[in-house]
C-alpha cells in the first residue's frame, strides 16, 4: 500500500513538482475508501475536494426527467476526478457514483486554494497540470461528438 | 510481408457458390454469416484478408473474414447498402457468391514472443476477430494479450457472448467501453484511445493492431504512440472502395498504393503521411 | 531499330496485308473516318482506312481536314485507342443463374470472337504495354484482357505528322516504333507513295513474306527516316519529366489544384480517351424473370464522384480532389503502382478536354509554383 508522499511523487498530475510543494499539496490529502454504489457528490454540492483515482471506476452522472441516471463518463485508476473547486462558484456540475469498491485519495481543496493565493508559483503549477487534465477530457469528449460510429447515410 | 493465399485464375473472376450455414444478430445493423462451400475446397484465408461477397442480381462487397469454423468463412457484415443488406438477410440455406481470399495479412509472427495489443471500434473488431482467435489458440507464442474494445454505446458492442466468455476464461487483458451508457452498462464509458494510457502492456517491445473509422485509428495511434510503441510496430486497416479485389479497377487507391493489393493491411508508419491528406 | 529485313510496299500491298490477317482468322481492326473523327473500327478493306485525311488538334479542338496527297496514315492519335478492343468498355465477367429454390451457379464468360489484328501508332504501343503490366504483370492476370491480348497482332505505323498536342518526344514513346510489334510500316508520301516495312516477330516475317514486295533500297530507308525525323523535329509540346513523381508527391496542397478545378468539368472525356486508363466498374443485368444475372465490368472514370465512394460519402467530393488524383496518377503514383509511367505522350486529352486543360501546362505550372514557395497565386 503505497503511503501518500510516495503515491504523489508518482502521480502524472504532479509530476516535476518540488519537493517542498508536493510536501504542501500532501498536507492536503487523504487516503479515502468507499463502497460500490457510493453517492460521493451530488450536482450543486459544494465542491472543496477533487479525487486521485486508485482503484476502482466511478461513474459521472446526471439526472434527467423520464431518463433517470444518465452514466457520462467513468473515471478510472489513475485519472483525477474533479476541477471544479479550481474555479468559483465551487460546486459540482455532476453526480460522482462508486461504481464498484473505490480506493482513492482525496485533496482538501479549500486548503490547497488557500495554499495557491499565498504560493502563486505553486498556483500556476497545479493550474496549468489542471488544464492538461481537462484538455484531455476534452479532447475525448469531442471525439465522442464526432459519432465516428454512427452510419453516416442514416443521419 | 506475409504469406497469402492464393486463388487460381478463376477463383479471382468468378465467385464460387457458398451457402448460409448459419446466421448470427450481432446488433441492429449487424450480422455474422458462416458461409459452407457448395462443392471444391474450403478456403484458407489468414487473419486480414478479405473475401468479395456477391448478392446474386444486386451486386458484390469487399468483407474481412472474422475467422473460420471448419470449412466455414466467418465473416460479418453491416448492412450498409443494398449489396449488404441483401447479404445480411440471406437465411441459411441462402447461396452467396465468393471470391477470394484477397489482400494481405496481419502480421502476427512479429508479435511472437512479444506483447500483442488488439485495438478495435465498432465493426473494427469484425477484421481483428481473426488475429485475436489465432492468439488465443496459440497463446504461448506470445506474452502479454491485450484486447481494447469500443462501440457507441453496448448495444453496438460485437460478439458479446464471447467477448463475455473470454472475460471468464481469462489469460488476456480485456477492456471494452462505450461512447455512451444505457441503463443497464456498468463497464467503462469514454472513447477507446482512452483505454490505452493504463493497458498494460511494454510499449518497447509490443506490436499493435488497429481497426476502426479512420478518426478513431488516427486517435488511437496517438495515444499508442504517446504511450512509446513505434510507428513501424503499429499496424491497421485502411479501407477505400475496394470493387475488384484485384488490383484491376483503379477504384481502391490511396495515393500511392492499392488496398486490395498491398494492404488491407499497413503498418501506421506507412500510412501517417497519407492519412493526413484531405480528399486523398 | 534494325531496318535490316526491310521491305518496301506499295500502296496496293495494304489490301494483300488486310486480307492476309483476315485470312489467318483475325480480325482486323484500323482507323476509319465517322461522325467527323478518326476512329478504329473492323477493317475489311484498305478502302475504310481514312485515305487523304489529315487532322488538326489543339488543346480543346479537334477536326479533320483533306490533305490531298492520298496519304493512308497522315494523321496523329486519335479519339480511339486500342484499349477499345484490348479492354471494351463493356465486357461480361460471368453468369450467375438460380436453379430453382436458393441455389445459385456461376458460369466463366464465353472466350471472345476471332483474335484481334490492330493498326496502332508507336505510342499506342507503349499504351498496350502499359495495360500489359497493370492486366497481366501483377498478382492477378486480367482473364479477359489476357484472352484478347494473347493472340492479337499489331501493326504498328510510324508517325509522319503528328499533331501539336502529341508530346511522345518528351516520353520516348515515338514517333518511331521499337520493338513490340508483329509488323511496322512507315508511310512515305514524297516522290513514289510507298511504304517501309519491317518484321518484329516471326509471325510478322511470315505475313510480310506473303505480301507483294520488293526489297528496301537505301533511299528507301532514307526516305523513311526522314519521315519520322520530320515528324520528331515538327513535335513541339514539350513535358519535363524529371521526377514526376516526387513533384507530384510534394505538390498535394499545391494551389495550382484550385486554379486547375475552376477549370474542370469532371466530364471524364480525358479518361475516356486515354489509352492507358483503366479503372472500371462491374454491375449485375438481370433477366426479366430474375433467374438470371449477368456481372458485366464498365469503365469507369476516377473523376465520378461515385469512384471513391465508401458508405457515408465520397473520399473525394470536390474537383479538386479529382484532378490531382487523376493528374497524379497519371505521371506519379502509376509508377509506385505499376513501375511505370501511364502516360504515353499521345496528347488526346488535350485535344479532348472540353476546356482545353493542357496536362503539360498543368505539370509545368506545379513545377513553377514549387520553386517560387512563398508567390502570391
Amino acid at each position: 500500500m503505497q503511503t501518500i508522499d510516495e503515491l504523489l511523487r508518482e502521480a502524472p498530475l504532479f509530476v516535476a513538482l518540488e519537493p517542498a510543494q508536493l510536501e504542501l499539496i500532501a498536507g492536503c490529502a487523504t487516503n479515502v475508501h468507499f463502497e460500490a454504489d457510493h453517492v460521493l457528490f451530488r450536482e450543486g454540492d459544494p465542491a472543496d475536494q477533487f479525487y486521485l483515482v486508485r482503484h476502482g471506476s466511478i461513474a459521472l452522472e446526471t439526472f434527467a426527467p423520464a431518463r433517470g441516471h444518465v452514466l457520462i463518463e467513468t473515471v478510472e485508476p489513475g485519472e483525477v476526478l474533479g476541477w471544479s473547486w479550481l474555479f468559483p462558484p465551487y460546486r459540482w456540475h455532476f453526480d460522482a457514483r462508486a461504481l464498484t469498491e473505490i480506493r482513492a485519495t482525496a485533496f482538501d481543496g479549500a486548503c490547497l486554494r488557500g495554499k495557491c493565493d499565498d504560493d502563486p508559483a505553486l498556483g500556476y503549477a497545479l493550474m496549468t497540470r489542471f488544464a492538461r487534465v481537462m484538455i484531455e477530457r476534452l479532447q475525448w469528449t469531442r471525439m465522442r461528438l464526432l459519432d465516428v460510429y454512427g452510419n453516416v447515410g442514416a443521419r | 510481408m506475409s504469406a497469402l493465399a492464393e486463388p487460381s485464375l478463376a477463383e479471382a473472376t468468378v465467385p464460387r457458390p457458398f451457402a448460409v450455414a448459419e446466421r448470427r444478430r450481432e446488433t441492429a445493423d449487424t450480422w455474422t454469416l458462416e458461409l459452407e462451400p457448395l462443392g471444391g475446397p474450403a478456403l484458407t484465408p489468414l487473419p486480414g484478408q478479405f473475401t468479395m461477397l456477391y448478392a446474386f442480381g444486386i451486386g458484390e462487397v469487399p468483407i474481412s473474414v472474422s475467422g473460420r469454423n471448419g470449412e466455414r468463412l466467418v465473416q460479418t457484415v453491416r448492412a450498409v447498402g443494398a449489396v449488404t443488406e441483401a447479404i445480411c438477410a440471406s437465411e441459411p440455406g441462402a447461396v452467396l457468391g465468393v471470391r477470394g481470399p484477397f489482400g494481405n495479412a496481419w502480421p502476427l509472427e512479429l508479435a511472437e514472443g512479444r506483447d500483442l495489443v488488439i485495438v478495435a471500434g465498432g465493426i473494427g473488431l469484425a477484421p481483428l476477430h481473426g488475429a485475436l482467435e489465432h492468439a488465443l489458440n496459440h497463446r504461448e507464442r506470445y506474452r502479454g494479450l491485450t484486447l481494447l474494445y469500443g462501440a457507441r454505446t453496448p448495444a453496438d458492442l460485437l460478439y458479446r457472448v464471447e467477448l463475455a466468455e473470454l472475460r471468464e476464461r481469462g489469460g488476456l487483458q480485456l477492456e471494452v467501453t462505450v461512447d455512451a451508457a444505457d441503463e443497464q452498462w456498468r463497464g467503462h464509458v469514454g472513447v477507446v484511445p482512452k483505454l490505452v494510457g493504463r493497458a498494460g502492456f511494454d510499449p518497447r517491445d509490443a506490436i499493435a493492431l488497429v481497426v476502426g473509422p479512420e478518426i478513431m485509428m488516427r486517435y488511437a495511434i496517438e495515444a499508442l504512440a504517446d504511450r512509446g510503441i513505434a510507428a513501424d510496430r503499429m499496424f491497421v486497416s485502411m479501407e477505400r472502395n475496394m470493387r475488384c479485389g484485384l488490383g484491376h479497377c483503379g477504384h481502391c487507391q490511396l495515393g500511392p498504393t492499392l488496398i486490395c493489393r498491398d494492404g488491407p493491411v499497413y503498418s501506421a508508419a506507412a500510412m501517417a503521411e497519407l492519412m493526413e491528406v484531405r480528399e486523398l | 531499330m534494325t531496318t535490316a529485313d526491310a521491305a518496301v510496299l506499295e500502296p496496293g500491298a495494304l489490301d494483300a496485308l488486310i486480307e492476309a490477317l483476315a485470312g489467318r482468322g483475325l480480325r482486323v481492326v484500323g482507323p476509319t473516318v465517322r461522325d467527323g473523327a478518326i476512329v478504329l473500327d473492323e477493317l475489311a478493306s484498305a478502302a475504310d482506312l481514312p485515305t487523304g485525311v489529315g487532322d488538326v488538334q489543339e488543346p480543346g479542338g479537334y477536326r479533320l481536314f483533306e490533305r490531298g496527297d492520298g496519304a493512308f496514315f497522315g494523321y496523329a492519335a486519335s479519339p480511339h485507342s486500342p484499349k477499345q478492343f484490348l479492354f471494351p468498355a463493356s465486357t461480361r465477367l460471368f453468369r450467375a443463374r438460380r436453379n430453382g429454390g436458393a441455389a445459385v451457379e456461376f458460369e466463366e464468360p464465353d472466350a471472345p470472337e476471332r483474335p484481334l489484328a490492330l493498326f496502332v501508332r508507336p505510342c499506342e504501343l507503349h499504351a498496350i504495354a502499359v495495360q500489359d503490366r497493370v492486366f497481366l504483370h501483377g498478382q492477378h492476370v486480367d482473364r479477359d484482357y489476357a484472352s484478347r491480348r494473347r493472340d492479337a497482332f499489331l501493326v504498328v505505323v510510324e508517325c509522319g505528322s503528328p499533331a501539336s498536342t502529341c508530346f511522345c518526344t518528351s516520353l520516348g514513346t515515338g514517333p518511331e516504333a521499337e520493338g513490340g510489334y508483329d509488323l511496322a510500316l512507315t508511310e512515305v508520301v514524297d516522290g513514289e507513295h510507298r511504304f517501309l516495312a519491317r518484321a518484329g516477330s516471326e509471325r510478322g516475317a511470315e505475313v510480310l513474306a506473303a505480301l507483294p514486295q520488293r526489297p528496301a533500297a537505301d533511299a528507301d530507308r532514307a526516305a523513311a527516316a526522314e519521315v519520322t525525323a520530320g515528324a520528331r523535329d515538327s513535335i513541339s509540346r514539350r513535358l519535363d519529366t524529371g521526377d514526376l513523381r516526387g513533384l507530384l508527391e510534394r505538390s498535394r496542397e499545391s494551389p495550382r489544384w484550385d486554379e486547375v478545378a475552376a477549370r474542370c468539368l469532371t466530364c471524364a472525356n480525358c479518361t475516356l480517351v486515354c489509352p492507358t486508363c483503366f479503372c472500371s466498374s462491374a454491375e449485375d443485368v438481370t433477366s426479366l424473370d430474375g433467374t438470371e444475372s449477368e456481372r458485366v465490368r464498365r469503365w469507369d472514370t476516377c473523376f465520378s464522384i461515385d469512384h471513391s465512394y465508401i458508405h457515408g460519402g465520397a473520399i473525394r467530393p470536390s474537383s479538386r480532389a479529382r484532378y490531382r488524383q487523376w493528374l497524379t496518377h497519371k505521371f506519379g503514383t502509376w509508377n509506385d503502382q505499376f513501375g511505370v509511367s501511364g502516360c504515353v505522350g499521345c496528347g488526346r486529352c488535350i485535344a479532348w478536354c472540353p476546356v482545353g486543360i493542357d496536362v503539360t501546362e498543368e505539370l509545368a505550372a506545379l513545377r513553377a509554383a514549387e520553386e517560387v514557395p512563398d508567390a502570391d497565386h
